[in-house]
C-alpha cells in the first residue's frame, strides 16, 4: 500500500508539471496534502514483526524470546531453543485447541499442524482466541491468520477436514509422518499430537493413528457441563491406549441430576477451557523440553478445585491390534531400559558417596523397583480401583443378547452383489 | 438395559449379530463384514415390513460400502414426516459406531451436533462397544428412539413442518 501511495504522489507531481495550468494549483496542493495524510495513516497501521533467525537471550524490549530464554538462566530448561525443532499436531481447533495453539505459537514452537472440519461461528465467542470478524472462515484458516501475525517464525499447516472418514484418516496419518518441504528447516513427521476434540469417535481415530505410527499423544477434554476436565498422556505400548480402558472423567462432585439438563447438548466456559489448555501445553512443554514431571493423568474439578491424578497400564486384552503390537515392542525393550536405568544409577552413585542411612534393618524393609511388579500386574487396568474424584465416562454394558449371528446361514446368498440387490429389492417393495 | 422401551429391546434381540470384527481398511475381512451388515439389514427391514413398522430405507452409495444414504420417516398425529438420512462408516468402525446424520434437521434442535449428527443416549456407546452390533442395530437403537423422542417436539413447536404445509413455510422462512 505504501508503494501505491508513493506512486500516486509521483503521478500527481507529474500531472501538475505537464498541465501547467496555474488555475488548478490549489486543487493540486490539496490533493497532495490528502495523499500525504493517507501515507502517514498507512504507516501507523499494524506492523508485522519480521522473522528471527536465532533465539536470543538478550534482555531488550524488542526481543520476543527474552523471557522464554530466561528459563535457561533460571535452571528450568537446559536448551530452550530446541523448541524450534519440534512439530506438534493439534487435532480440534475449538475452545481448548485454539488456545493451546496460541500458547505454543507464543512459545516459539517450530511447526504446528492444525486439524478441524468446522467453521467459526458467533456461538464460539464465549471462548478465547477467535474474533467475531472471523465468523464463516474455517477454524484452521482463521487460526493460521491470527497465529502467523503473533509469531511469523512458526511454520503453520492448516488441514480443514474430517479425520474420521477413511479418506480423511489417510491424509491425517500421511501428514503426521511426511516431510514439510516448504520451510527451510525440513521438518519430518511430528513429535507430539495434542487431541482437543469434543467426541469419543474422533479420540478413537487419534488413538488409532498414534498406535499405528507409534506417536505419543496427550488427550484433553472438558465435560459437557463445563465444570470439569482432564488431560491424559498416551505413550503407545507403555501406558493404556484410549481403547484399553473405558474413558475416565472427573466426577462433578455434586448430584448429577442437578446438572443434567434435557435439551442442551453442551455448555462451555472460557475459564475451564483455558485451564485445560494451560495444563495440556504445560505438559507438552515438559515432555518435549524434558523438565519436571509429565502427568500421566490429571483431572480438574472446577466446583471443588480438586485435581485428581493417576496412571494406567495398557490392557493385555486391548481390542486395538496396533496397541498390542506396541505393547509387545515395549516389553521386548525391557533389557535396554534396565541397562539405561542401571547406568543412570551408577552415575548418581559416583557423584555422591553413599552412606547407609540405617545400619540395622529390624523390619527387613527393602526397596522394590517399579519394573519388578510391572510384569505381574501389567494387565491390571483400572478396574474398581479408581482414585477419589474419577469415574468412568460410560456406564458398563449390561446387555448381552443371544441373537442369531449374521453369518452365512444358507437363507441368504453369500455374494455381496446379490445381497445388495436383495436389500434394494426390499427397499423398492 | 435401561433407557429403552420393551419394544425396542425385543426388536433388537431379533436382529442378527455380526461376527466379523473388521473396518473399512481391513480388505477381505471388510467384504465379509459388509455381507453380514447386508444380512442384518435385510432381516431387520423384512421384520419391520411384516410388523407393519417399516420406517427407513438405506443403501451404500459407493462400492466400498463406506458411505450410506437413504430416508427415514416417523408418523405423528397420523401424518408422515420424512427425512434424508446419511452416515459414513468411520475408519475406527466397528470400535466406534457410525454417526447418523439427518442434514435437513441441522440447526433445528439442540439434540444434534454440527452437520446434523444426532445426539445418542449415554447408554448407546457401551452397548455398541460390547455386543457385536452393526448398521441395523445402530438404526434400531440409535435413530428410532431419537425420532420417537424428538419429532413430536419438533412438529409441535413448529420447527418441522409437514411437506404439505411446506409451500407456506418456504415463503416465510429463510432456512
Amino acid at each position: 500500500m505504501e508503494e501505491e501511495l508513493r506512486a500516486m504522489a509521483e503521478d500527481l507531481e507529474e500531472f501538475k508539471r505537464i498541465s501547467r495550468e496555474s488555475v488548478h494549483a490549489d486543487l493540486f496542493a490539496q490533493l497532495q496534502r490528502r495523499v500525504e495524510k493517507i501515507t502517514s495513516l498507512a504507516k501507523s497501521g499494524p506492523i508485522r514483526r519480521s522473522k528471527v533467525k536465532d533465539m536470543s537471550a538478550e534482555v531488550v524490549d524488542s526481543n520476543p524470546y527474552s523471557r522464554l530464554m530466561a528459563l535457561q538462566r533460571m535452571g528450568i530448561v537446559k536448551d530452550y531453543e530446541r523448541i524450534r525443532n519440534f512439530s506438534i499436531a493439534i487435532v480440534g481447533i475449538g475452545g481448548v485447541g485454539s488456545v493451546a495453539a496460541e500458547m505454543l505459537t507464543r512459545c516459539g514452537i517450530g511447526r504446528l499442524l492444525l486439524y478441524d472440519y468446522d467453521t467459526v461461528e458467533l456461538a464460539n465467542m464465549n471462548r478465547l482466541f477467535f474474533r467475531p470478524d472471523q465468523v464463516g472462515m474455517t477454524k484452521t484458516d482463521a487460526a493460521v491468520q491470527t497465529l502467523s501475525d503473533i509469531n511469523p517464525d512458526v511454520v503453520l499447516e492448516s488441514y480443514s477436514m474430517n479425520i474420521t472418514t477413511v479418506k480423511g484418516f489417510e491424509t491425517f496419518t500421511k501428514s503426521l509422518t511426511c516431510q514439510n518441504t516448504h520451510s527451510s528447516k525440513h521438518f519430518i513427521g511430528v513429535d507430539l499430537v495434542l487431541s482437543c476434540v469434543d467426541n469419543y469417535e474422533a479420540r478413537m481415530v487419534v488413538n488409532q493413528a498414534c498406535n499405528e505410527i507409534n506417536l505419543t499423544w496427550i488427550e484433553s477434554g472438558v465435560s459437557e457441563d463445563a465444570v470439569s476436565g482432564h488431560i491424559q498422556l498416551l505413550i503407545p505400548g507403555e501406558t493404556a491406549c484410549f481403547a484399553c480402558v473405558p474413558p475416565l472423567v472427573v466426577a462433578s462432585g455434586v448430584d448429577e441430576k442437578t446438572l443434567k439438563r434435557d435439551g442442551v447438548c453442551a455448555a462451555s466456559l472460557p475459564t475451564t477451557m483455558g485451564v485445560i489448555a494451560g495444563l495440556l501445553v504445560q505438559n507438552a512443554l515438559k515432555f518435549l523440553l524434558k523438565f519436571g514431571h509429565v502427568s500421566p493423568y490429571l483431572g480438574y474439578n472446577a466446583l471443588k478445585d480438586f485435581f485428581p491424578t493417576m496412571s494406567m497400564k495398557p490392557n493385555l486384552q486391548c481390542s486395538n491390534n496396533s496397541c498390542l503390537d506396541r505393547q509387545r515392542e515395549y516389553v521386548s525393550r525391557k533389557p535396554e531400559r534396565d541397562a539405561a536405568a542401571k547406568a543412570k544409577e551408577a552415575e548418581m552413585l559416583s557423584e555422591a558417596v553413599e552412606t547407609a542411612l540405617h545400619l540395622d534393618n529390624e523390619w527387613n524393609i527393602s526397596i522394590v523397583g517399579d519394573d519388578d511388579v510391572e510384569s505381574s500386574n501389567a494387565s491390571s487396568s483400572t478396574s474398581g480401583m479408581l482414585p477419589d474424584g474419577l469415574i468412568h465416562e460410560l456406564p458398563t454394558a449390561d446387555f448381552h443378547q443371544k441373537a442369531p449371528i449374521a453369518q452365512d446361514s444358507g437363507a441368504f446368498p453369500d455374494d455381496l452383489d446379490e445381497l445388495r440387490k436383495h436389500l434394494d429389492a426390499l427397499n423398492a417393495a | 438395559m435401561e433407557g429403552w422401551d420393551p419394544n425396542t429391546k425385543s426388536t433388537l434381540t431379533q436382529i442378527p449379530l455380526l461376527s466379523t470384527r473388521a473396518g473399512p481398511r481391513d480388505g477381505a475381512a471388510w467384504t465379509q463384514r459388509l455381507k453380514e451388515e447386508y444380512r442384518a439389514l435385510i432381516a431387520y427391514t423384512g421384520m419391520n415390513k411384516s410388523n407393519d413398522n417399516d420406517w427407513f430405507r438405506i443403501s451404500a452409495t459407493n462400492p466400498e460400502g463406506t458411505h450410506w444414504s437413504g430416508k427415514c420417516w416417523y408418523v405423528h398425529n397420523l401424518r408422515k414426516y420424512e427425512f434424508d438420512l446419511q452416515f459414513d462408516i468411520p475408519v475406527t468402525y466397528p470400535a466406534t459406531s457410525p454417526e447418523i446424520e439427518l442434514p435437513q434437521l441441522d440447526g433445528k434442535t439442540h439434540k444434534m451436533y454440527r452437520g446434523g449428527k444426532i445426539c445418542l443416549t449415554v447408554h448407546f456407546k457401551p452397548l455398541w462397544a460390547k455386543n457385536w452390533f452393526g448398521i441395523a442395530h445402530g438404526l434400531c437403537l440409535g435413530l428410532a428412539p431419537w425420532l420417537a423422542a424428538e419429532i413430536p417436539i419438533l412438529v409441535d413447536s413448529g420447527a418441522v413442518k409437514h411437506k404439505d404445509d411446506e409451500v407456506i413455510a418456504s415463503t416465510t422462512t429463510t432456512e
